[in-house]
């Protein structure tokens, strides 16, 4: 080995332990992100499902045009155009709200479709007896319709609360810190995207694997219930 | 609001942008069909391979499902890199949305062949037809049924998952858009417009497949 008198400079250093640490504070971040999103996004969702299910089908047309162009435009876009629309109306958003924003209409517009077929799940002749019971249109729902359609689309929601968390990568592309733009800033120092690709992989299958097991399990047992 | 919309470079890159929707459709339709051989391999392998095959099966599907498809492009396009295999964006593109699509899509036939009862399989076996028969015959037509319209979706979630090609640098709808919303400054334009290509994509593979099916599953 050659020694050199000038001091050479590490640009690159390897991947050490306290990535760990750079890469589970994005985690949470990752998290964070999804959290807001699919908890509001659920809640605009079932809101928006029971319109369209409850509601006259004309009157209605406007926003399921409105849900399904969110559906049907890719998210990424969606993120590009929202963060690059407010400064043109004076009124700059930071990527994390502009993403948090966007997530959330995302996450709604899909919760209402599964909410909407929660709530079509329960037979009309079941509500119509709850009613004829005496039961509040409140009750009806609270009681009955809820709790059958929540069984029946648990897992399609799960499904879609998953795919909101894996989706929250995409706002890396705004400039958000979170898991994904963490292990490029690794790569870019430490050169070893395998290594790293792999770890963050880790970190996002850690997160959601428990909750699609989770999920398949309750599901398995409401329905030998 | 001192901002101009200026869609007229939108306008005279209206071709580019729709020869780019092609890439896209093509990208997106080989990543379905190589998801739909893969996925149908790694369903049989998980119902019906020994212990080794299964785990395959297993950690192919759950990986598949559990990771960010950007996560998976990243993978295939620099994680590969790594090791000294260099590919070109189509095929990162491929590769990685092909990877996803297998995944998800093996747990859609799982899910179609469970619902084909045992009886029948068993019934077209004591008939005396083979058991290449009896799956050609009486359950893959079955099957194929029940899968219809989540593959349209799964195809549709492919034409959307391929705008991440943009990150790994492959020049489909949304790369090219990327390309010439950079070069022009019209950022929110070309955006815009490439948002209406890709409704329009989807709703035409839905029509599509509506027709299709209404065509196919007449009985």
């Amino acid at each position: 080995m050659e020694t050199s008198a000038a001091p050479t400079i590490a640009f690159f250093t390897a991947f050490k332990s306290s990535d760990f640490l750079f890469l589970g504070e994005a985690a949470l971040r990752t998290l964070l992100i999804s959290v807001i999103a699919i908890s509001s996004g659920s809640l605009f969702g079932l809101i928006f499902g029971w319109i369209l299910a409850e509601f006259n089908r004309y009157m209605t047309s406007i926003l399921s045009l409105i849900l399904d162009l969110f559906r049907s435009v890719p998210l990424i876009i969606q993120l590009i155009l929202f963060y690059n629309f407010f400064p043109i109306i004076g009124l700059p958003l930071s990527p994390f709200v502009a993403g948090t924003i966007v997530l959330i209409i995302y996450t709604a517009s899909l919760v209402a479709q599964v909410a909407r077929s929660g709530i079509e799940a329960t037979p009309l002749p079941m509500r119509r007896a709850s009613r004829s019971l005496g039961m509040t249109y409140f009750q009806d729902i609270r009681y009955v319709v809820f709790p059958i359609g929540l069984r029946a689309v648990l897992p399609a929601w799960t499904g879609v609360a998953l795919g909101v968390l894996k989706d929250s990568a995409l706002v890396s592309v705004l400039g958000y810190v979170e898991l994904l733009r963490a292990s490029q800033i690794l790569v870019t120092r430490t050169q070893e995207p395998f290594i790293i690709f792999a770890v963050v992989g880790g970190f996002y299958f850690m997160l959601s694997y428990p909750i699609a097991r989770i999920t398949d399990r309750l599901e398995k047992r409401w329905q030998y219930d | 609001m001192d901002y101009n919309f200026h869609w007229r470079p939108v306008f005279r890159k209206i071709d580019d942008l729709l020869a780019a929707g092609l890439v896209t459709m093509e990208v997106a339709t080989l990543a379905m069909l190589c998801g739909i051989v893969v996925g149908l391999i790694l369903a049989l392998m998980k119902m019906y391979g020994n212990r080794p095959l299964r785990a395959v099966a297993y950690c192919w599907i759950e990986i598949a499902r559990n990771t960010p498809a950007l996560l998976q492009l990243f993978f295939f396009g620099f994680g590969l890199g790594a090791l000294g295999i260099h590919l070109s964006p189509f095929l990162i593109v491929l590769f990685g949305l092909s990877f996803n699509n297998a995944g998800y899509l093996a747990e859609t036939f799982r899910g179609g062949f469970k619902a084909i009862p045992n009886t029948q399989i068993r019934a077209a076996r004591s008939l005396g037809m083979s058991t290449t028969q009896t799956y050609l015959r009486i359950a893959i037509p079955q099957v194929f049924r029940i899968v219809y319209h989540p593959m349209t979706n799964q195809l549709v979630w492919s034409v959307l998952m391929s705008s991440l090609g943009m990150l790994v640098g492959i020049r489909e709808l949304s790369g090219e858009t990327q390309f010439l919303a950079f070069k022009t400054f019209r950022i929110f334009e070309y955006f815009l417009a490439t948002a209406i290509i890709y409704y329009a994509i989807v709703k035409i593979i839905l029509g599509l497949s509506w027709l299709i099916g209404r065509r196919l599953f007449r009985y």
